[in-house]
């Protein structure tokens, strides 16, 4: 097993629902779905953001997109122009949650290596 | 209806302030039916009911007419109709001013304006809570008569049947209040498809594809975290055109030669964008199903969606109330390497102090350093010494407006009287703003459907 960042099997959006925060997370590879759902349990992402995330982590299951959504109860500070936060929306919790480490065989974490960043040597 | 007929949708605007010039390129594209524009968030209404209060004439959002005065005859020569909840708190004087700028472009006597009425609850408000309506926070469940004194604005979001209604009279343009985001994209689709109300499983596709458009470049490229590196051509990015087919399946697409890119990766992102349990995604027409979306990629820039189901709509429409919650202000200052972290923290500590003692009241204050942890918090970890600069962030909230006013004072003078290194204050003093909470309830259908109403005005 390798210790890989989630930024290297999925991307991901996030937003906000009042004082939550939404991050719906999408495989890069439909049959990496399953490694997802295994090893993203609601305790796990909870864990992962602690003080950040006052109330409890709700996960929803997609899986003919290959995708988990998470809700996370009051992570805005109040939300909407209530919260003093710069990232009031919650629109990056989504990279956030991407950087959150997971085990997985050898052989997908060379197979996905490098991916979910930008190719060595490119510029704007 | 021949079988290949397709209705395509384009949408023009994800929120009020979105890329003015999209809208136009979707007209001048052409191959489209209908014009979307999505004017309309959470806070967006209070806003305009600010406005109005100010001047009984505003309250809906100028840009929109400002935008019909480039496009309307367009429009109207190819057929093109525009659906849009731009009337915010006072649709009727959207639509007046939509008539005269219609006037203006010349599209007098050919073009008819729909106009849509009655989401607006804010004048009866004390009637429906005396009559048993509680609106009570969906949240918490306490009752709206807490905080009824700071109520600035009420709206029940609705749903197709009066957009379908306004379209059936003629309408080339409707034009409503806080109808929900996705009716903008379905309601003209049971329109021109006839799908009955209680055909579940096609309304619930034809809210997939508003919760897909109603973003607008979202599912198309923009905010696309795959790849984002080499999606093409952004400044002239596509906004998305949904064709839908009479079965409630529809292809996402974009125009031929326009920037960003159209993908499985691209759509999936915007679908769980905003999303709760997605087996319960509840609008006023229908209960969607967003676990049964099945998405096929078709190659340039187009994915076809399809499989959607949905269930019965509730007994009960949602209201969205915005009411004043106190004041707030936020200021920044920017420090400079070496141990530029460190600087930014004692300048905090400085700051907190002097607020203390000058004896002010705040709710909270709220410290983050922007170019550190202002996006991933904790998850940040300890800054490192050399980093290269920092921005301060202090936010204050306080129900004493005084409070906040006074700390709006105190944050110029932390650069001849606090750490070194520092600068970054020309913007000046920070601007005290209302805090404009968010109150979501309930309310039983009829109470609203009962009073909306849909007229339609030659231009």
């Amino acid at each position: 097993m390798t210790t890989v960042q989630l930024v290297q099997l999925a991307h991901a959006r996030s937003g906000d629902k009042g004082d939550n925060a939404n991050v719906g997370v999408i495989a890069y590879d439909p049959e990496h779905y399953e490694l997802l759902r295994e090893h993203l349990t609601p305790e796990v992402v909870k864990a992962h953001f602690g003080e950040m995330v006052k109330g409890d982590v709700e996960r929803f299951e997609l899986p003919n997109l290959g995708a988990l959504n998470f809700l996370l109860h009051g992570a805005l500070g109040g939300g909407g122009t209530m919260s003093l936060m710069n990232d009031a929306q919650g629109k990056v919790f989504s990279t956030g949650l991407l950087r959150i480490e997971i085990d997985v065989p050898d052989e997908v974490a060379t197979a996905t290596a490098g991916q979910g960043r930008i190719p060595e040597g490119w510029s704007p | 209806m021949s079988e290949s007929h397709l209705v395509r949708i384009a949408s023009g605007q994800g929120f009020w302030g979105d890329d003015i010039e999209a809208p136009v390129r979707q007209v001048e594209g052409g191959g489209i039916d209908y014009l979307m524009l999505d004017y309309l968030a959470e806070v967006t209404m209070s806003i305009m009911q600010k406005q109005r209060a100010r001047n009984p004439g505003a309250g809906y959002a100028r840009d929109f007419v400002e935008l019909m005065e480039r496009i309307f005859p367009r429009c109207i020569e190819d057929g093109v109709r525009v659906v849009t909840n731009s009337g915010g708190v006072n649709p009727e004087g959207c639509a007046a001013a939509l008539v005269e700028a219609g006037q203006r472009v010349g599209v007098g006597g050919r073009a008819k304006v729909g106009l849509v009425r009655g989401d607006d609850l804010m004048a009866r408000l004390d009637e429906l809570l005396d009559s048993g309506h509680e609106l009570a926070n969906m949240e918490t469940g306490a009752p709206l008569a807490e905080i009824r004194d700071q109520v600035q604005s009420a709206n029940a979001y609705i749903g197709a049947a009066p957009i379908v209604e306004a379209l059936k009279l003629g309408a080339d343009v409707v034009v409503t209040g806080r109808s929900t985001d996705t009716a903008l994209t379905y309601a003209p689709l049971m329109h021109e498809f006839g799908w009955a109300p209680d055909d579940h499983d096609r309304v619930a596709a034809g809210v997939v594809a508003g919760h897909i458009n109603e973003c607008g470049a979202q599912c198309t490229g923009g905010n696309c975290l795959i790849d984002w590196w080499d999606i093409p051509d952004m400044a002239v990015v596509g906004f998305p055109i949904v064709e839908a087919s009479e079965d409630g399946s529809f292809v996402v697409t974009k125009h031929d030669g326009s920037g960003g890119r159209v993908t499985r990766a691209s759509v999936a992102e915007q679908i769980v964008y905003e999303m709760g349990d997605p087996t319960d995604y509840i609008t006023p027409d229908v209960v969607a199903d967003f676990t049964t979306i099945h998405l096929d990629d078709l190659g340039n820039d187009r994915v076809r969606v399809h499989g959607v189901k949905g269930s019965p709509r509730t007994d009960f429409l949602k209201v969205s109330i915005a009411y004043s919650s106190g004041w707030k202000a936020t200021g920044t200052l920017t420090y400079s390497w070496p141990d530029a972290a460190a600087k930014a923290r004692s300048a905090d500590r400085v700051l907190r102090e002097r607020l203390s003692l000058l004896g002010l009241h705040f709710d909270e204050i709220r410290t983050e350093l922007v170019g550190w942890d202002s996006t991933h918090g904790l998850l940040a970890g300890a800054p490192p010494a050399d980093l290269p600069e920092v921005q301060l962030r202090v936010g204050v909230r306080s129900s004493d407006r005084a409070s906040v006013e006074r700390f709006t004072r105190e944050i110029a003078p932390l650069v001849l009287t606090g750490p070194p290194s520092v600068t970054g204050f020309a913007g000046g003093r920070p601007r005290v703003q209302e805090i404009m909470a968010y109150w979501p309830a309930l309310i039983r259908r009829e109470a609203v459907e009962s009073e909306l109403r849909v007229e339609v005005r030659d231009v």
